[in-house]
């Protein structure tokens, strides 16, 4: 593994027009990833790491700064760039394979090198058997493993993961833990996390970002240095996860709240009347 | 005695029509009134009609009215409706006109097409048309600009181009919406043809099937027109039903139900 950055953020300011007053977002934001490296990002609430995230995938633009993918300035969403939403957005009217064959349909693979790719990304994320099933078929932390599928299968140089396991039980959510670190050591794509958990941060992370909110800024990085796979119980794990609580002045626990789960995307039928 | 398991669960739907069935035998004997004959006679009825060739006249007449009008206006529903839906522009321009429009009662418009296109086949199929265009231009509209956001997010991180989001994202995002209006199109057509042949009773239908019994005081003759009326709704939703429930098996609901 070199340790090239590959994404660097320098002087990134992003703020947004509310009625007519500019409300600062993100301010003066300055890191430096390198290639296959695993960012975590916590921080409350309204810090802006979403919004980070969604402006290094380029969903979002307008931004004062630089964002650098290997000294290209980012504009715009790109295939080398994956995104994870909370929420799995699959498309319910396509099957397992089909959805993240979906995400291949502007790759420049061969038709039959795009099918080995998305068998091999099934059997990646362990969903082998389900090919044909549909979403409302699946659990939620199965769809989750779609969608990070789907995200994968372009082989992006980066994947970004927005709260991935925010909405899951308890059990699931570690065990996607394990199989997302278990991907990202057999991919050794480059990951940039974002979570309101401090255990995920530090189970997975590399680096663990720290942001404050109102505007959101950096307040510190915490680097992890444990060997995987971490050990959630042992000292020198709590130690760490000390060191970041600490940084939310001891009520961390109520700053970092989850963000709440947006709704599955639902279509209202509604019979539409009128005069007859 | 456990009564709930009298009648096996899948011909319940069946009790009621067999009571009212034998009610309306025992009344029709009873009374022996002209205004009110038994089934049997208006089954009879229906054999004379369907051995003349008349019922199917009266009926192939109907549906392809029905069928002229409901591909006219659907089709220019959906277009319309896909307009509207697609662009801001159009919406403004055309939006507050066409919901107007919409709250005109359809009969409303049965003077004014009469007397663009006389009594005949053509003012009957504008009818009809009219009928089809308005709620499948609402759920067309609808559907289109219910996308949700979500998904077009996803189209645009995996780089979908404008025909790709079309054909890939919104249409299937929209299609069940669409399909209500459809539906809908197809129940109202039906009331539509109904509606056109009787209040411009010329040519043949099954609604004319019905001013004639009345005409002819032939009680048996009008009820079997309305049997057959029944009959072809009913029918004319269920193939829609499994139009549906084949090319939106994604879903587990269905929108057939109206």
């Amino acid at each position: 593994m070199t340790n090239a950055t590959t994404l660097a953020i320098q002087g990134l300011n992003k703020r947004y027009e509310v009625k007519g007053q500019a409300l600062p977002v993100l301010q003066d934001i300055n890191l430096e990833i390198a290639r296959g490296e695993f960012v975590s990002i916590v921080g409350a609430s309204g810090c802006g790491k979403s919004t980070l995230l969604r402006l290094i995938v380029g969903l979002e633009h307008e931004y004062q700064g630089q964002i650098l993918l290997d000294g290209q300035r980012i504009t715009g969403t790109s295939l080398n760039r994956g995104i994870v939403f909370q929420e799995h957005r699959l498309f319910p009217w396509l099957t397992v394979e089909k959805n993240i064959a979906l995400g291949l349909l502007n790759s420049s693979l061969s038709e039959a090198a795009k099918r080995v790719t998305v068998r091999e990304h099934i059997e990646l994320v362990g969903l082998q058997g389900f090919e044909q099933a549909y979403p409302h078929q699946l659990s939620g932390g199965m769809s989750q493993r779609v969608a990070i599928a789907r995200a994968l299968a372009n082989r992006p140089e980066i994947l970004v993961l927005d709260e991935p396991f925010g909405a899951l039980d308890a059990l699931t959510r570690s065990h996607l833990q394990q199989e997302l670190r278990r991907i990202w050591q057999q991919e050794g794509i480059t990951m940039i996390l974002v979570t309101h958990d401090v255990e995920e941060a530090i189970y997975l992370g590399d680096r663990v970002v720290v942001m404050e909110p109102r505007p959101g800024r950096i307040r510190r990085t915490v680097p992890v240095g444990l060997d995987h796979p971490r050990e959630r119980q042992s000292r020198a794990f709590n130690a760490i996860k000390d060191e970041v609580l600490a940084e939310f002045g001891g009520h961390g626990a109520e700053l970092l709240e989850p963000s709440r789960p947006r709704a599955e995307p639902a279509i209202e039928f509604k019979p539409w009347q009128f005069a007859i | 005695m456990n009564t709930s398991h009298f009648v096996p669960r899948r011909l319940r739907g069946w009790v009621l029509p067999l009571l009212l069935l034998a009610l309306w035998s025992w009344a029709a004997g009873a009374l022996d009134s002209p205004l009110l004959v038994s089934p049997l006679a208006v089954w009879q009825r229906g054999l004379v009609q369907l051995a003349g060739g008349e019922l199917w006249q009266a009926l192939s007449a109907s549906l392809w009215r029905d069928a002229c009008g409901f591909v006219l206006g659907a089709g220019a529903g959906l277009a319309f409706g896909a307009l509207l839906g697609a662009s801001r522009g159009f919406e403004r321009l055309v939006g507050p006109s066409f919901h107007t429009l919409k709250q005109i009662s359809l009969f409303a418009w049965i003077p004014m097409l009469t007397m663009w296109f006389g009594l005949g086949e053509a003012a009957k199929i504008a009818f009809v048309a009219l009928a089809a265009f308005f709620p499948v231009v609402l759920n067309t509209c609808e559907g289109l600009r219910g996308v949700p956001r979500e998904w077009l997010e996803v189209a645009r991180v995996h780089g979908f181009g404008r025909w790709q989001l079309l054909r890939r994202v919104i249409a299937p995002a929209a299609a069940p919406s669409i399909f209500t209006g459809l539906q809908l199109a197809l129940i109202y057509t039906w009331l539509a043809t109904l509606g056109a042949e009787y209040l411009l009773a010329s040519g043949q239908g099954i609604g004319n099937t019905l001013i004639d019994g009345r005409e002819q005081f032939q009680i048996d003759l009008v009820l079997f027109g309305v049997v057959v009326i029944g009959l072809v709704g009913f029918g004319l939703n269920s193939a829609l039903a499994a139009v549906e429930r084949r090319l939106l098996s994604w879903r587990e609901r269905t929108v057939a139900r109206y």
